[in-house]
């Protein structure tokens, strides 16, 4: 079985059940199999991170309280009575941010959707290169698991924040293993990001032009050119930060240093805030990665319930091919006071300012899109509707955190960390818990329950809030980040008893996943039986749910633009794309 | 002298400084605009998601013309508002701060040379010179290395965890870190500067209240981080004088330990 060569679609439909349970389902070379494996994977990475993050709220909101229960889990050495110490939160720190940022929301927006929705968007029958999107999974899983292992190593897990600044990431303990799973994670991103390309650019169904493709498929497009050109040089940082701290070179490491008393040995002659530059010029496109597929899922939502095509689907595209261009020029703007030269914070400033403006434009194009339509308030389209306003504040907030004066001020304080959390968190995630009810159906054939997604929604969205919007309250008063003990300083201990909101916030955000959590497992046996209830026109419906082996019993061929809905004189609402023309 | 720290609580604290007037100006100013925004902005879309709910018999309405100026208005209007905070004043403001700085002669000059977990300040006394200092000689009983066979050291007065700053004159601060990346933080002034090993910084601040204040450390250090604090000391010119007066002169060369060549 491992020598067959099949080529043709229908005929590789054929030989699929005879395909070993491990061939199917473990070392499986479908784009859709890999898709669920990767979705459970990140969402389980993501429940991870998260909870890292519960563990460390609970240091903020009571210090120097022993943590109820879990206590007696944790190390006597990094928790000492079962309170949690300067190291153990550092630790969970820089380990909360890595896995969700690279193991978490990227996995889920690009290896989970795209690779599950891409070649069915398309109307392709996989991706182009089965094996090597079967490689890149096959490289993210380990790659997560030794991130997870380097807790119990000796030294912990990486203690520096997951931006890891030298020199202090190449003293401290924890930071090898961390480098050694970055590499590959950056490896596994690399290999997906040019299968997507390829596969849009070439397997697309006939009469699929680029001006029909759903927003969903340029999303993930624009997304995977910013993966593979910004990640290798987050890939070569990390090999000369490796380099730095097992072959002792000095690529970050000036002369002269003391640490803790003790003359450094290294030669020095090297520059901390290169590492800044080449770490963010990565990390600010990656923050678009992280925001807009979840932007192409909420236009399919939009599109879809609103019984009407996106307003200014040109417009959108056009918007998010800026963003990817723009997202390279912006990284300083993470610097401003670095100490990197103050004239360069002006050129920083402006583009900064610049790529707002498409980013706005998409934001209206949505809510105009609205405008007219029949909405329908299904439990997907509830997760969509939340994203705009919620985004909404993420950006609105980014503004005082780019105009380089105010920053002098706010940065590294929470506001930074308020920011950052309604665009990802309150942003990409309930945007991406929105795909999930929506594409449920597709991949398993049947509905979740709507009224669990309901009380997940709620929940969710009110937890989410009283999670993060306090921190813009305690980043005003001036309340540094990162830190273990919010009582050491006086002027954040006014503000300390608002992280007992958040944290209050954050545990019950974790009770309303519960549902979730449920409803996924519960709904895949046993939920309503379902092709296609949304009566949705994109091609991925246009093959059975869930799709076999092969996905298209015949390969579709498109007629129409990707939102054909409430079209007059039709007779029905919506008209598939790859409906001929009679209609 | 009586000094007291200024009640900090919600919102922004105490502006102690010339040039936190300015940034408050700015933090504010873009709040009411963002709340303005967003407050507009949430009126139209619940007004939307009611207007057009799904009824019986209500179907879609296509649009048949597309108008890209008139969906494009509210983006016109924050380009204008953040092409107006740009040129007038955000490079302005910012030109002012961190790019012009007080003339040395005119400031009460001033290193402050970070490390894990403290700041140590040194100040060049009455010849207003600093002494040199090198990797080589750090001790405990030394924290900044600070060379006393140099002339110029004599009169240096080295502390840690406390910085003196008078009244009615810029302190002109050279940052430097021994170690790791720290952040020079003083809420009541809105001065912020990360101190990074390898690399003299200079940052000015003028203070405008006399009283304590807080100085933190803004970027992750390591595990003592949080309690990586000292004081700022804002007094009169008389005082300050007086005060430095007061202080000894750092230790005689003789005191130190040989370098023991780590």
């Amino acid at each position: 079985m491992a020598n067959q060569h099949v080529s043709d679609p229908t005929e590789h439909a054929h030989a699929s059940h005879e395909l070993s349970f491990w061939r199917k389902y473990v070392f499986s070379v479908d784009h859709k199999v890999i898709g669920l494996q990767y979705c459970i994977t990140a969402w389980i990475f993501l429940l991870i991170g998260f909870s890292l993050m519960m563990l460390m709220r609970w240091q903020l909101a009571f210090p120097y309280q022993p943590v109820p229960f879990l206590g007696r889990f944790l190390s006597p050495h990094l928790a000492p009575n079962g309170v949690i110490s300067a190291e153990l939160y550092n630790q969970l720190g820089a380990m909360h941010g890595t896995i969700m940022v690279f193991l978490g929301i990227v996995p889920l927006a690009v290896g989970a959707f795209g690779n599950y929705l891409v070649p069915l968007q398309i109307g392709a029958p996989d991706m182009a290169f089965p094996r090597l999107n079967m490689m890149s999974y096959w490289l993210y899983l380990p790659a997560g698991l030794l991130m997870l292992a380097s807790f119990f190593l000796p030294g912990g897990a990486a203690q520096s924040g997951w931006t890891s600044y030298p020199p202090l990431a190449d003293i401290n303990p924890g930071q090898t293993v961390w480098l050694l799973a970055m590499v590959i994670i950056i490896t596994s991103s690399l290999l997906g990001s040019i299968n997507f390309l390829v596969t849009t650019l070439n397997m697309r169904a006939k009469g699929l032009t680029l001006s029909r493709l759903p927003v969903f498929v340029w999303s993930e497009m624009v997304a995977s050119v910013l993966l593979l050109l910004a990640f290798p040089p987050l890939e070569a940082a990390s090999i000369l930060q490796l380099a730095d701290r097992v072959l002792h070179t000095s690529f970050y490491i000036p002369a002269g240093l003391v640490v803790l008393g003790v003359p450094s040995t290294a030669t020095g002659g090297g520059q901390p805030i290169l590492w800044q530059h080449l770490f963010w010029f990565l990390a600010h496109p990656e923050v678009y990665v992280l925001v807009l597929p979840p932007m192409g899922i909420v236009a399919e939502i939009i599109a879809n319930n609103t019984r009407k095509p996106l307003h200014g689907y040109k417009t959108i595209v056009a918007s998010m091919i800026a963003i990817g261009f723009m997202s390279f020029i912006v990284w300083a703007h993470h610097m401003f006071i670095s100490g990197m030269a103050p004239a360069l914070s002006n050129f920083f400033l402006v583009t900064t300012m610049i790529i707002s403006v498409p980013s706005v434009a998409i934001l209206t194009c949505f809510i105009y899109s609205l405008k007219g339509g029949s909405i329908r308030f299904t439990t997907p389209m509830l997760f969509a509707l939340a994203f705009l306003p919620m985004f909404g504040i993420g950006g609105l907030t980014g503004l005082p955190l780019g105009i380089s004066v105010t920053d002098i001020y706010l940065h590294d304080t929470y506001y930074v960390i308020g920011h950052f959390h309604y665009v990802v968190v309150t942003g990409s995630i309930v945007a991406m818990m929105g795909g999930v009810y929506h594409w449920f159906p597709k991949w398993f054939g049947r509905k979740m329950n709507d009224t669990l997604g309901k009380v997940h929604f709620w929940g969710t969205l009110l937890c989410m809030n009283g999670v993060f919007f306090p921190m813009f309250i305690q980043g005003m008063a001036g309340q540094d980040r990162r830190y273990w003990d919010p009582m050491t300083q006086l002027h954040n201990v006014p503000t300390q008893p608002l992280h007992v909101v958040s944290s209050i916030s954050a545990w019950t955000l974790f009770l309303f996943q519960l549902p979730f959590i449920y409803n996924f497992f519960h709904s895949m046996f046993h939920g309503e039986k379902a092709d296609n209830p949304w009566e949705a026109t994109t091609l991925e419906w246009a093959c059975p749910s869930p799709p076999p082996h092969g996905n298209f019993v015949k390969i579709p061929r498109v007629y129409r633009g990707p939102y054909e809905y409430s079209v007059p004189g039709a007779k029905t609402d919506w008209i598939a794309q790859d409906a001929p023309e009679a209609a | 002298m009586n000094l007291n720290y200024p009640k900090y609580g919600w919102g922004l604290p105490v502006a102690a400084s010339t040039y936190a007037r300015d940034i408050d100006f700015g933090i504010r100013l873009i709040h009411y605009a963002m709340f303005a925004i967003f407050i507009l902005w949430g009126i139209f879309f619940t007004y939307l998601l009611i207007r057009y709910r799904r009824r019986d018999g209500v179907p879609a309405e296509r649009e048949h013309e597309h108008h890209p100026i008139k969906s494009l208005m509210p983006d016109l209007i924050v380009m204008v508002f953040e092409i107006g905070l740009i040129a007038f004043y955000a490079i302005p403001v910012w030109s002012r701060i961190k790019q012009t700085f007080p003339d040395p002669k005119d400031a009460n000059e001033i290193n402050v040379i970070a490390e894990q977990f403290a700041w140590n300040v040194q100040y060049p006394g009455p010849d207003g010179k600093f002494g040199k200092r090198s990797p080589d000689l750090v001790h405990f009983s030394n924290p900044i290395g600070l060379d006393r066979s140099d002339p110029a050291a004599k009169d240096d007065v080295v502390l840690a965890n406390e910085i003196h700053m008078p009244l009615g004159k810029p302190t002109l601060i050279h940052l430097m870190s021994k170690d790791v990346i720290h952040s020079f933080f003083i809420p009541s002034f809105r001065i912020k500067q990360d101190a990074v090993p390898g690399m003299d910084i200079p940052v000015w601040v003028q203070p405008t209240r006399p009283g304590l204040y807080e100085l933190s450390c803004a970027q992750l250090c390591g595990f003592g981080h949080s309690l990586m604090r000292a004081e700022v000391v804002v007094q009169t010119p008389a005082d300050y004088a007086a005060w430095l007066k007061s202080q000894e002169p750092a230790p005689a060369a003789a005191a130190q330990p040989q370098n023991l060549g780590f």
